[in-house]
């Protein structure tokens, strides 16, 4: 029997293919959504259109998704520039943690300095906090070969077990003694709190204007530094890459250093910008370095991608927040990413091949 | 530490083992085959809420609604691996980035998030939890009774399953062609093996394996739905793939060394031992790091290593 279609492996790719398949998936994906959503019972179209207006139209929902978006922007960031050399860190999430418990220290301590010192101070430490997380996945990996996947995961659930632990179960530096029968952070000094930049009446979080200098940062790095171009080597064939004499170990552990800064950098923009305490139960509810994965996969791990496709998953989750009840269940934000997870990695097939029909050369004849 | 407290510490590592070794299995059976689910976690949940539905749905004797919900369970699992085949052997898909995605799209706050919603699972406990046996009235017995013969119906299967699985897999003429798959799908296809069929079967086998391990999480061990109430066991259980080295005894052994660690806090907070829950929490994530460490050294991968062609698409026209 032969299948009604082929694959034909592409000869090249054409550029025009990096902006299409992204939208071809995302709209695949919603398509998915909608027959889960029509299956269980609910009706698509509205439930479409109530994330659309709570999540994108208008200055309201525009401001609540760039809150939303901001965390995402840096997982993604993150995912994307450890993926880009082959090296999958899903430890975003266990680094965004760290990033956070670093900068919420800084936060807390500076009380008197002036208040750029204080913000550099924390977004320094959330960075250095994450970063030295991140490269003992790097380590393990360049050291022992270590699967880098499985030992990020376990730190991930490690560092929420620390984050219980200096908020829950200990009388730690980061929890408020004044905090009584439910234990919460300690508040920053309030002057550190990270302003807002107004731009056309939308408050813009400084933490997102950080994301995207980091975004054009990681993209000079990569487009046209030594090292970037090293990087691009070892994720092509990191046996070519040793026989060029590059020294692979050391770049795995500067990359996963880099990836758990910027998720690092996402912490501390959480207890900057946002919630202003090391806030255990919130961090470990947000989910953000998941969706930073799902947010990389789907920007194809471009970092100006990256900041777009985190705005638009930032939209969908803001308006999952504000719609939460019985007809837009939790979970359904969720569903929804893993979805564009998925045909955003089953694009990826157009991309190496080309499908062509199997036509019946006979039959042809005979008509 | 008494012989009491060891004995509690053993009969609970078998109980917490159990599902850690049925998703383990799964796994060792789908890697053999050179396919990486990565899924685990997303499975083992989906296959959890599913038993949990329909232990509350499903009527007739206590037996039967056991049976029901586990295999519903298995048959969720599988049907969410099919999934997983879909993406990485007809559309050869990176395997690492598609099973991460089953985890994400199924896991604690997706799909079977809202499932569990949508169908009202958590509202309720489930009606017919899977019990703890007394075979042969010697649940009672000192040292072995509880041990040994005090658990439930499924560990007695993971007994059986050990030994059909290790037959399976270097026994049997099956067996040897799936590890001919694994290792190189070329010399397999040219012996006349169908290299997409054997991948197919074994991920969705291992599939409903996994949602076997969830339904003891949801069944038995809780036993009520909550929300990704499988923390991580999933993850664990791709650990001890590596720690088994692809083999199920070995993996036995595994599964019940990390139930033991994961029942230590429970055992030892009852006895008023004074060490922090939090330590004890992390201690089965900081042992699978200590462990891939050590067996990630270059002896073990020469001598007992991973499939040859783990985790890469088969792809017929590029040979």
């Amino acid at each position: 029997m032969r299948s009604p279609v082929r694959l034909e492996r592409r000869l090249e790719q054409p550029r025009w293919l990096n902006w299409s398949i992204p939208v071809i998936s995302l709209v695949t994906a919603l398509v998915l959504g909608a027959i889960v959503l029509w299956i269980t019972g609910k009706n698509p179209l509205e439930v479409y259109d109530r994330i659309l207006e709570r999540g994108f139209l208008g200055k309201r929902p525009i401001q609540g998704t760039l809150i939303t978006a901001t965390p995402f922007a840096f997982t993604g960031l993150c995912a994307a520039v450890a993926f880009r050399m082959g090296v999958i860190n899903i430890g975003g999430e266990g680094q965004f943690y760290v990033g956070a418990i670093g900068a919420a220290w800084v936060g807390i301590a500076m009380t008197g300095q002036p208040v750029g010192v204080a913000v550099v101070g924390m977004v320094v430490m959330g960075m250095l906090f994450g970063a030295a997380y991140g490269s003992i996945v790097g380590v393990l990996k360049a050291r022992f070969n270590t699967n880098e996947i499985i030992t990020s995961l376990m730190l991930n659930y490690i560092a929420g077990i620390l984050l219980n632990y200096l908020i829950f179960n200990s009388r730690s530096y980061w929890r408020d003694p004044r905090s009584m029968g439910f234990p919460s952070g300690k508040p920053i000094t309030e002057r550190n709190e990270w302003t807002d930049y107004v731009v056309g009446g939308v408050k813009i979080p400084l933490g997102f204007l950080i994301a995207v200098i980091a975004a054009g940062a990681i993209w000079v790095l990569y487009k046209r530094t030594r090292f970037g171009f090293e990087v691009g080597v070892i994720a092509d064939s990191p046996r070519a890459a040793r026989y060029a004499g590059i020294r692979t170990r050391s770049t795995i552990v500067l990359v996963m250093g880099l990836s758990g800064a910027l998720a690092g950098l996402g912490g501390a923009s959480d207890v900057g910008d946002f919630r202003h305490i090391l806030d255990a139960k919130g961090l470990q509810l947000g989910g953000f370095g998941y969706t930073g994965i799902v947010v990389a996969a789907l920007a194809r791990f471009n970092p100006f991608s990256t900041l777009l496709v985190a705005f638009l998953l930032g939209g969908l989750t803001n308006a999952g927040y504000a719609l939460q009840g019985p007809d837009f269940p939790s979970g359904l934000v969720g569903t929804l990413q893993g979805l564009i997870l998925f045909t955003a990695v089953a694009g990826e097939i157009l991309v190496r091949y080309r499908i062509r029909a199997n036509r019946r050369r006979t039959q042809a004849v005979a008509s | 530490m008494n012989t009491n407290l060891l004995v509690v510490i053993a009969a609970s590592a078998v109980f917490y083992g159990t599902p850690l070794f049925f998703a383990a299995l799964g796994g060792v059976i789908t890697e053999r085959s050179g396919v990486l689910n990565l899924g685990v976690e997303g499975t083992m949940l989906i296959g959890a809420v599913t038993g949990a539905w329909a232990s509350q749905h499903v009527g007739g004797s206590a037996w039967f609604t056991v049976l029901i919900s586990i295999l519903m369970g298995m048959a969720a699992g599988a049907l969410t691996s099919l999934l997983h085949a879909f993406l990485c052997i007809t559309l050869r898909t990176n395997q690492t980035v598609a099973g991460l995605a089953i985890t994400i799209a199924a896991g604690g706050v997706g799909l079977s998030s809202y499932f569990a919603n949508i169908w009202e699972v958590a509202a309720n406990p489930v009606n017919r939890p899977i019990r703890k046996l007394d075979v042969f009235g010697l649940a009672d017995a000192p040292v072995l009774g509880p041990i040994v013969f005090n658990q439930t119906i499924l560990t007695y299967v993971s007994w059986v399953m050990v030994a059909v699985a290790s037959w399976y897999l270097f026994r049997t003429k099956i067996g040897l062609q799936l590890r001919a798959v694994g290792e190189s799908p070329q010399t397999a296809d040219a012996m006349g093996i169908n290299v997409v069929k054997y991948r197919y079967l074994h991920t969705v086998l291992g599939g409903s394996l996994a949602g076997l391990g969830g339904v003891f999480y949801s069944l038995a061990i809780v036993p009520l739905w909550v929300d990704g109430m499988t923390k991580g066991a999933g993850w664990i259980a791709i650990a001890l793939v590596i720690f088994g080295f692809w083999r199920p005894g070995l993996t036995l052994v595994g599964a019940y060394l990390f139930g033991a660690l994961q029942s230590l806090g429970t055992a030892l907070k009852a006895r008023n031992v004074n060490i922090s829950g939090d330590v004890l929490d992390a201690l089965p994530f900081v042992m699978t790091i200590v462990v891939l460490v050590l067996i990630s050294s270059r002896f073990a991968h020469r001598r007992l290593g991973a499939p040859a062609s783990l985790g890469v698409p088969y792809e017929r026209e590029e040979r």
